[in-house]
């Protein structure tokens, strides 16, 4: 018995090792990879999306490797370096740890590689050789623009919870609520950092680690700090779920605006249904797709990509997806956003 | 017998030396404790009472720092309904940590399950009720999984389910696509999935069928580890397993049982959780198998296996919640609040060594 369990688990071990990709890219094709935080997020997977459909079609051999939780900084440098060590011609990348992960993008460039930063820009950002993102503070203070404009005079009575991410602020954190505030008219001091505005109308901050879980609790235990408020921002669009369950068990999902980022499908869904005010739509496809048409282009002829102008990076762009437009915020419509909308 | 046995004979010389011996009867050493060993002693009789005495510091102390605002009975409330998920997860996970055992995927188990009831319910359409009911085998089959290779594979208990939490995980991203359910879809479709978030108020209270849950499911778990052999039984081979097994216990498969049992309970959870998110969420709760650890620890149960009270897991969870809950209305940042359940969890174990010190 024991013998033959052990020479199945050695057949199975065998053949998983012959099943598993070979990276080792042929002479004449050229390889790319993609490094994503994880395979959770719906967003990362539309990026995979994107980034296999555009490879197939031009022809390039894409490898794709994630991370296992958000934060898992130590897989990325290994799939960094399985990608130095398989020849390949370029890597985009959406880094966990965005400093630490410099040194390991800096032995890739040193190879010959392009890197480009997908999503998440590096510190500093020129460590990557280009960086394809949604402007995120741009995206806050478009959220921003419209949730001041909604309350018109009473803008100024507002009373807001901020439900952030992680306690570790990622960038993306940090510039889509100080782009909120900006938006709000809210003096934000310090662009680069969380909690030092002492504007009146911050009832608080917490954070949700961007799911819907973590954002009813965290906007259960503001309302427990001022049962008053009436405008809820969230990182993403779970947390604006969670945040609404909230709302509801303390029965004021009536009274109170929430806005939100990102644009995924079951988020533009809720701003049809009413859970979300509005949301701030981002196009990771897109992201993943230019990625690989610049990889391609830095192949055949040494080119790299170029910034957005005015910006530091390439904008993918970024719209306010909602049904209730106000004067002075461009936006689309609920019915775009669906077309549009990823995940 | 004759009169003169009573006359004393004279003594031989040899036993001399007997009046000079320790005329006492053997008995075991009579010196005092100190208040220190009574207390140990008392503590190891009484494995919960630490954490029921935290517990009520905590909230005095809290109730002092944050104001009248903490006593409400809406916030107590509040913390049990935020702390119900975790309890529950920490129950199961005190059936194993019983045994000596650990379980790293019981957060897995219990995100798939949901994810199973969810999908099957909406999805592929089959009736609530009975996806609920194949969720519930899910865990058990799952639980099964790392019970038979605990003990058939004689695997350890930290590896296996170090494997099998990746295992599960990975499923449940592949059977949700990383996409929650909607809250607004499940009212729609499938309504009794979101039975543990209907709320009763009393008075200012709102008491959530999944706190009454978890209570329920604490208090079933006490009996049948109180009051039934299997019960003593988990014990035993928590205690010691090979002395367990030469008195004629079957520990393998007592073993199993409490894996599975282990594996349904996570199911339950998993059901309860979709109450309490409001969604089917694959994304939520990554870190519910480490919670769950932080709870049972801090709850009293050692990690050796053998001692505790399953009583104390709920405890050590209210603690983990009144602490956080104190903390951000006293408005302290999170990473203090991380930095006090470190502490806390910590000094927990520390305090559990101390106990099982105890001599005599």
């Amino acid at each position: 018995m024991k013998k033959a369990l052990l020479g199945a688990t050695l057949g199975a071990l065998a053949l998983s090792i012959a099943a598993l990709p070979v990276h080792q890219a042929k002479a004449d094709e050229i390889g790319a990879c993609l490094v994503t935080k994880t395979d959770i997020n719906p967003f990362f997977v539309k990026m995979k999306e994107g980034a296999t459909a555009k490879a197939k079609e031009l022809g390039i051999n894409l490898s794709t490797y994630a991370g296992k939780i958000d934060g898992d900084h130590e897989t990325q440098v290994q799939a960094i370096e399985s990608c130095i060590a398989s020849g390949a011609k370029g890597i985009m990348l959406t880094a966990s740890d965005t400093k630490a992960i410099v040194p390991v993008v800096k032995k890739a460039r040193d190879a010959g590689i392009l890197v480009i930063a997908l999503d998440t820009p590096l510190e500093p950002i020129d460590a990557a050789d280009a960086t394809f993102a949604t402007d995120n503070f741009k995206a806050g203070e478009l959220i921003g623009e419209w949730a001041k404009a909604k309350m018109g005079d009473k803008a100024d009575e507002a009373k807001i919870a901020f439900l952030d991410l992680s306690a570790s602020a990622p960038s993306v954190d940090v510039l889509r609520d100080q782009g909120f505030m900006k938006g709000f008219g809210i003096d934000i001091k310090d662009e680069n950092k969380i909690g030092d505005e002492d504007d009146d109308r911050i009832v608080g901050h917490d954070v949700t680690s961007g799911n819907e879980e973590g954002g009813r609790k965290a906007l259960e235990n503001l309302l427990q700090r001022d049962s008053g408020i009436n405008v809820v921002y969230t990182i993403n669009e779970p947390a604006a779920a969670g945040a609404y369950e909230a709302l509801k068990s303390f029965g004021m999902q009536d009274g109170v605006l929430i806005v939100s980022v990102d644009g995924g499908c079951p988020g533009v869904e809720n701003v049809k249904d009413g859970v979300i005010g509005a949301t701030s739509q981002q196009y990771p496809l897109l992201m993943a797709s230019k990625g690989i048409e610049a990889i391609k282009a830095w192949a055949d002829s040494g080119e790299k990509p170029k910034n957005s102008d005015g910006l530091n990076f390439v904008n993918t762009g970024v719209n306010l997806v909602t049904d209730q437009p106000v004067d002075g915020v461009e936006s689309i419509s609920v019915k775009e956003g669906l077309d549009r909308c990823w995940g | 017998m004759s009169d003169d046995t009573r006359t004393p004979r004279k003594q031989q010389e040899f036993e001399d030396t007997l009046g000079r011996s320790d005329k006492n009867v053997a008995a075991f050493t009579p010196h005092k404790r100190s208040f220190l060993q009574s207390a140990q002693h008392l503590l190891h009789g009484h494995p919960t009472m630490i954490p029921v005495i935290v517990l009520i510091l905590s909230i005095i102390i809290f109730g002092a720092l944050a104001g009248p605002k903490f006593f409400s009975p809406f916030n107590l409330s509040l913390i049990v309904q935020q702390v119900s998920i975790i309890g529950i997860l920490a129950a199961a996970q005190s059936l194993v940590i019983l045994t000596a055992g650990i379980d790293l995927s019981v957060g897995a188990i219990m995100v798939l399950m949901s994810v199973v009831m969810g999908q099957l319910a909406v999805s592929a359409g089959i009736p609530t009720p009975l996806a609920i009911l194949i969720g519930f085998g899910g865990g058990a089959l799952a639980g099964g999984m790392n019970g038979f290779l605990v003990t058939r594979i004689k695997l350890p208990p930290f590896i296996v389910t170090l494997g099998s939490w990746n295992i599960f995980f990975a499923l449940n991203l592949w059977l949700s696509n990383a996409q929650s359910i909607r809250s607004q879809t499940l009212d729609e479709i499938a309504p009794l999935l979101k039975l543990f978030g209907e709320t009763i108020a009393i008075g200012g209270a709102r008491i959530t069928y999944g706190s009454i849950l978890m209570l329920a499911i604490f208090a079933v778990l006490w009996f049948m580890l109180n009051h039934t052999a299997w019960g003593r039984h988990v014990y035993a081979i928590g205690d010691d397993k090979e002395s367990a097994e030469l008195s004629g216990i079957r520990t393998n498969r007592t073993l199993i049982s409490v894996y599975i049992l282990a594996g349904v309970v996570c199911a339950i959870g998993g059901w309860a959780s979709i109450g309490r998110v409001g969604s089917v969420s694959p994304q939520s709760f990554q870190e519910a198998n480490l919670q769950s650890i932080t709870a049972v620890v801090i709850g009293g149960i050692s990690l050796f296996g053998g001692r505790g009270s399953i009583a104390g897991p709920l405890i050590g969870a209210l603690i983990v919640g009144v602490f956080n809950s104190g903390l951000r209305m006293v408005g302290v940042d999170v990473l203090w609040q991380l930095f006090a359940i470190g502490w806390l969890t910590i000094i927990a174990v520390a305090i559990d060594q101390w106990i099982r010190k105890v001599s005599s």
